[in-house]
């Protein structure tokens, strides 16, 4: 007894020694995350207090019991957990929106409309919005941000004219702004280039006032397409990045890859245009978030998408100061995404493409349904939840997976031989 | 549990086929004759089914319980079009060739997509197969030329509900049923495959009615009126009408009547046949019953929330249930509920009598019906069931041996589920061990309140009953209440302490706490502590205990653990180490509380990684429910003993306190004038995509809500200290917050809609009490006041103006999340993990490899971790660091 107690209490000596316990005895017995963890943990604790073997065996049976403890159990219906633990709060969520993010100048919808135009998988969010960080060059330096800034802000006539008049006879006189102008980067030559694109007939700068542009109309304009050609006018894109309205620069905190945090300059952006932003010289396409979905797919794929999706909705939920867990978020983007398209939650998508009728019917348009299920001559496996608490029997689902049948006689017969 | 039903096929009827299922033909309006027996040859025919008591089905011989219910059918004069099927005809007219019915393709197409679609059907790739479907039938659609008999075809035009036209050279051309018919006759089988039918199944000419049939009576049944009179099912109704009209055309064909009269006779018939399918088509004027009430049809009856599918089958009526309202008994256990015995006696449970029981149910029987425990019915082996309330109980009792079934009454220990809608997620419905107890409420523990999301203003729940040993031990290891501390949304737990548990654990655990030795006499006698009795932790001038004793007392041995507690959040109460005098650093060794206050952030609900989470955990769901039975018992004892109760007085500002508080708010009065004044002379400069007003609006907002408040706030908090029990209450995380007292001791603050200051009213001004125009504070829904001070009719007005909106944008939004979460719960509902660790669809798709993708279950889990291995260290060695 007291031979055994005293070589419990030795002492882990070396850290070779601590590590190499923890390779016996942790190692693939529990997830590589977890066993990177503990390792980091333990260690540290070692060369704060000191650890035992005794303690040190019991640190490693609790790890890997509570490991196993916490694995999911076949046949748990994972899928009504995520939908109830993200329906659940929402019903909360009801009392406290905000239309403010983190920027106060753009609103942005958040809280339940948010969650439910996620779900549907819109293919424009109500408040598109994009996050731009920069490459090394423009990130540190407000200046430098502001180039980048002025070749993706949209500027348009509009912005920079301080009048523009449209006569069906005379033509179009545009007076310019000039400290509009500079503030926005743009030239006289610009501006011309881009109203002879719109080619509504000679462009011709006035000699006298380099600010004052003439259209001399090439075929004299309808009278009743004068407020038309106004608006095209204004409307014109001078330069900037299309889809793009207003741009903001912003000093904040930005998350570093190895973990630690740096002060930078980071563009926000009312509007998302994906492809677009990316090409801009001195963003860091790396970087590039929106809230549009739809274009995540298109312009960097399915994964890229899944990922929006999770942080997308991850972000109303902390919003909201709701706690779910992220795994019920992935389920949901999984669902949405696994086929390598995204499909909304509902009728048009995941619910409506079920392989049952029943289910199809009893959820929406049941007599649609059924009519289509019949000249088609479709058959129902009776495999989803559905189907089978229509017709009565156990749902495939938790206990209802198990196949086991008892034979009282089984054991017997076994005996007897 | 053997599955029975292994699939189901859908398809359309033939005609064949209706007259085969027929049992007889209808051919009279006429329902029943003068002595009210049904007709012949008529729509309530006896071959139908027999639905009355004691009626003898003459097809099958069987009463009612056991007669199916048969069909008949009716003989169209002329074919008619089914409208729910028009969609689809449209379809089959337009891609197939007039003349030769075929698909419009080349013959070598046709030959190359019908593999493709064999394959794919193979593949099981049913996606793609309707992808390849929709693109043959548009391309077949575009053709203007038969490839395969050369003949011009027609664009062919749905005029809604369902009337065809061909739009030929010589003119429109209407297409009658008949002759779209023939069309649908000429498409091969295999070209109907192509067009995604079913040649087997579903020929499309069947979708061109020649034969209807006529459901059993048992589907439409006719009820008695009290006054005698018959009343008919509006299926009936429609069915008269049908071969009424059916009737007459015939008769108009076989006297040659002119065309004119036949067709109108036709489209009669066809609109009778349309709305005795859907009554709701759009185009055609629903049938109405005299009343002008519109009657249902076919689809009517299965759609909607109310149809059969949502209504009858997806959801279902039961026996063995119970409502009442809900009351408080925090003496129960909260794996218990109390069920008024009034209930007890209705509920029953089936026991089977043996050896071993049947003295005891003996007793049950003799009891009978009314007097509790007793029993309502015994089922003998031979299934006859008799009902204890009318036979001589004393010889039934005598005659019992094993083998019988008594339905007993519910008794203490039995197990039962307990709902409170809306049922949003899995612990809206749980398992209660039943004590039965006087009076007429269910009785629940208050910690199990949260679950539910019930109160007791009135809140109603409901009681179920299993009735087979499976269900029973389901329940038991599945369901029941502590199985459910811990929340799957996120790892912590959901059950927990709330309210005056926490103001009493906090009290109980001060420091300056000291209990008589009554007091711990009484306090661990709710607790129902069966131990040594602790020393006393001071023994001059008197013996005296400490909470924390006795607290230490229910821990288990080899607990360790280290918290800040919930007051430790106000930087006045934080606590950096151990050496500390606030006591907000909640430290337990070796299973004794050392230090800290016990709050909100160790026994709380909703508080991941706490004292509570741990022992959950740590030490199973029934350490943790006794843990809550008893230790939380003596929380709220002790609250009571010391008295926890907030007064008028308790939110009271002095007056020096309260000086300040307006010095304040007139300091941000004069701020906002001078924005106003600013933004009148122009010089205002507007925030970046706002406009001159927007932007100072914004700015009033700002310094209004958040500054002055914050401003406010600080200036109060030195007139409030601990020994305040509305502070206590905030502080520990019990009830309230800082913003609540706030409001109460100093002012309300701004009032707003949407995020904005109240503008609505009159023209450019809230009230008639302020001048058009005016922007100032007070005019747009500034309330200076605090409750303890009370507001003045204005401010009251506008308070209630922003409470209203809270109401609304409840009522509003709980449809919206509530369609959310029922669009969510069906598309996720058939995912499940596999043997495999994959999560997976019923057909076998996999959605994910590794479910979370490291294949943990979130309500074990540490807050979303695997491991939290800081814990396990600090649960090893946390008593010596």
């Amino acid at each position: 007894m007291r031979r055994a107690k005293s070589r419990k209490q030795e002492q882990v000596k070396t850290r070779e020694e601590l590590e190499k316990y923890l390779e016996k005895h942790l190692k693939d017995k529990v997830s590589e995350s977890v066993y990177e963890e503990s390792l980091k943990v333990i260690i540290s604790a070692w060369e704060k207090y000191g650890l035992t073997l005794e303690e040190l065996k019991s640190i490693v049976e609790n790890i890997i019991s509570r490991y196993v403890k916490s694995l999911v159990e076949p046949g748990e219906p994972v899928g009504t957990v995520a939908a109830q633990s993200i329906g659940e709060p929402s019903t909360q969520m009801t009392l406290r929106t905000f239309h403010y993010a983190g920027v106060r100048e753009f609103n942005v919808t958040l809280g339940l409309p948010r969650l439910i135009e996620i779900v549907d998988a819109r293919k424009k969010p109500s408040t598109a919005i994009m996050e731009i960080h920069l490459d090394e060059e423009h990130k540190y330096s407000e200046e430098k941000a502001r180039e980048v800034q002025r070749r993706i802000e949209t500027t348009t006539i509009e912005n920079i004219a301080r009048r523009v008049n449209v006569d069906p006879i005379m033509g179009v006189m545009i007076e310019l702004d000039a400290s509009m102008m500079q503030d926005k980067g743009v030239t006289v030559e610009g501006v011309k280039k881009t109203l002879e694109k719109l080619k509504l007939g000679n462009v011709i700068v006035d000699e006298e006032n380099p600010n004052v542009i003439y259209i001399q109309w090439k075929q004299a304009p309808d009278f009743t397409k004068i407020e038309k050609i106004r608006v095209k006018i204004m409307n014109a894109k001078i330069k900037g990045v299309k889809g793009i309205r207003k741009v903001i620069i912003q000093k904040k905190l930005v998350p570093q890859p190895d973990g630690s945090e740096l002060e930078e300059y980071v563009l926000v952006a009312e509007g998302s245009n994906l492809a677009e932003v990316m090409k801009i010289p001195g963003v860091d396409p790396r970087r590039v978030f929106t809230n549009n979905i739809k274009e995540v797919e298109e312009v960097l794929g399915i994964e890229a998408a899944r990922t929006a999706i999770i942080r997308e909705i991850k972000d109303v939920l902390d919003d909201q100061g709701l706690d779910v867990d992220i795994r019920h978020v992935m389920l949901i983007a999984d669902l949405m995404t696994w086929s390598g398209k995204v499909k909304q939650v509902g009728r048009h998508g995941v619910a409506g493409e079920k392989p049952s009728v029943i289910a199809r019917a009893a959820f929406e348009m049941t007599v649609q349904k059924l009519a289509e299920a019949a000249i088609a001559g479709e058959e129902d496996p009776l495999v989803g939840v559905t189907e089978n608490v229509i017709i009565g029997q156990p749902v495939p689902v938790g206990t209802g997976v198990v196949e086991l049948y008892m034979r009282p006689s089984a054991g017997q017969e076994e005996k007897e031989e | 549990m053997v599955k029975k039903i292994g699939s189901i096929k859908f398809g359309i009827l033939s005609p064949d086929e209706i007259r085969k299922m027929s049992v007889t033909v209808v051919i009279t309006p006429e329902v029943y004759d003068n002595d009210g027996a049904p007709v012949d040859g008529g729509i309530m025919d006896r071959r139908l089914g027999a639905i009355e008591p004691r009626e003898v089905c003459p097809v099958c011989g069987n009463t009612r319980d056991h007669c199916p219910g048969h069909f008949g059918h009716i003989e169209l004069a002329r074919p008619v079009i089914h409208v729910n099927f028009v969609k689809y005809i449209h379809m089959y007219l337009k891609a197939t060739c007039r003349h030769c019915g075929r698909v419009l393709l080349e013959q070598r197409e046709i030959q190359l997509y019908l593999d493709l679609l064999s394959r794919l059907e193979k593949l099981g790739a049913w996606h793609l197969k309707r992808r390849l479907i929709e693109y043959v039938k548009k391309k077949a659609s575009k053709q203007t030329i038969c490839p395969h008999c050369g003949v011009k075809q027609y664009k062919i035009r749905l005029e809604k509900p369902y009337v065809f036209y061909e739009e030929r050279e010589e003119g429109v051309v209407r297409l009658t049923p008949i002759d779209v018919r023939s069309r649908l006759e000429k498409i091969p089988n295999d070209d109907v495959r192509l067009l995604g039918g079913d040649p087997i199944e579903a020929r499309p000419e069947w979708m061109v009615l020649t034969v209807l049939p006529v459901p059993p009576k048992a589907v439409r049944p006719s009820i008695l009126l009290e006054t005698g009179i018959r009343s008919e099912d509006d299926l009936t109704h429609k069915l008269v009408d049908i071969v009424r009209v059916n009737n007459r055309l015939r008769e108009h064909l076989e006297s040659g009547a002119p065309n004119a009269i036949i067709e109108e006779e036709w489209e009669l018939l066809q609109y009778h046949i349309a709305t005795y399918f859907d009554n709701e088509v759009p185009g055609i004027s629903p049938a109405k019953h005299r009343s002008g009430k519109t009657l249902k049809g076919i689809a009517q009856r299965l759609k909607g929330k109310e149809g059969r599918f949502r209504g009858h089958l997806s959801g279902k009526r039961v026996d063995f249930s119970a409502r009442t309202v809900i009351s408080p008994d925090p003496s129960l256990s909260i794996n218990e509920v109390g069920v008024p015995i009034d209930i007890a006696k209705i509920l029953t449970v089936p026991e089977k009598v043996t050896p071993w029981n049947i003295d005891e149910m003996r007793k049950l029987v003799l009891n009978g019906p009314e007097r509790w425990p007793g029993a309502n019915y015994i089922i003998k082996p031979d299934g006859r069931r008799i009902d204890l309330r009318f036979v001589d109980r004393k010889a039934v009792a005598e005659s019992l041996t094993p083998g019988f079934i008594i339905e007993r009454h519910l008794k203490d220990g039995d197990i039962v589920l307990f709902n409170r809608q809306p049922s949003l997620h899995r612990i809206s419905v749980m398992a209660h061990i039943v004590r039965v107890l006087p009076y007429k409420t269910f009785r629940l523990n208050l910690l199990v309140c949260p679950p539910y999301n019930a109160d007791f203003d009135g809140d109603e729940m409901n009681l179920h009953v299993p009735q087979s040993e499976e269900a029973r031990a389901e329940a038991r290891i599945l369901m029941l209440v502590e199985k459910h501390i811990l929340s799957p949304r996120y790892g912590g737990p959901i059950i927990g302490g709330l309210q005056d548990y926490i103001s009493g654990a906090f009290l109980l655990t001060a420091k300056n706490t000291l209990l008589t030795r009554d007091d711990v006499i009484d306090l661990l006698g709710v607790a129902g502590y069966k131990g040594e009795f602790p020393e006393p932790a001071i023994l001059k001038p008197g013996p005296y205990w400490t909470g924390k004793q006795l607290i230490s007392l229910f821990l288990p041995k080899d607990l360790n653990y280290k918290r800040r507690a919930t007051i430790g959040k106000a930087a006045a109460l934080a606590c950096i180490d151990e050496d500390c005098p606030h006591d907000s650093l909640v430290i337990i060794k070796n299973g004794i509380l050392l230090e800290g206050v016990l709050d909100k952030a160790s026994i709380g609900r909703e508080e991941p990684e706490s004292l509570l989470h741990w022992l959950v955990k740590e030490y199973g769901e029934d350490v943790a429910r006794e843990f809550m039975d008893n230790v939380y018992k003596m929380f709220i004892r002790y609250s009571e003993k010391h008295g926890l109760t907030l007064a008028y007085d308790h939110v009271v500002l002095p007056k020096e306190a309260m000086d300040k508080v307006k010095n304040i708010i007139e300091e941000k009065r004069r701020e906002v004038h001078e924005l106003i004044e600013k933004y009148r002379r122009g010089e205002l400069e507007p925030r970046p995509g706002r406009t001159l007003e927007e932007t100072l609006e914004e700015e009033i907002i700002d310094l209004l809500s958040k500054r002055l408040l914050d401003d406010v706030a600080e200036a109060i908090t030195p007139y409030f200290d601990l020994k305040n029990p509305v502070i206590v209450m905030a502080r520990t995380g019990a009830r309230g917050n800082p913003v609540n007292l706030t409001q109460m001791a100093a002012l309300l603050g701004q009032q707003t809609i949407r995020g904005r200051r109240i503008v609505r009213g009159y023209t450019n001004r809230t009230l008639p009490h302020f001048r058009p125009g005016d922007l100032g504070p007070e005019a747009r829904g500034f309330v200076k006041h605090g409750f303890a001070e009370g507001l003045n009719p204005i401010e009251m007005f506008f308070h209630a103006i922003a409470g209203r909106e809270g109401l609304v944008d409840t009522a509003v939004r709980t449809s919206q999340s509530g369609y959310m979460q029922r669009r969510l719960i069906n598309a996720l509902q058939d995912l499940r993990v596999e043997y495999d660790g994959t999560v997976r669809l019923p057909t076998g798709k996999i959605v994910q490899f590794r479910y979370g993708e490291d294949g943990v279950d979130p309500m074990w889990s540490d807050h979303g971790k695997a491991v939290k291995v800081e814990r396990v260290i600090e649960k090893v060695i946390g008593w010596r660091t």
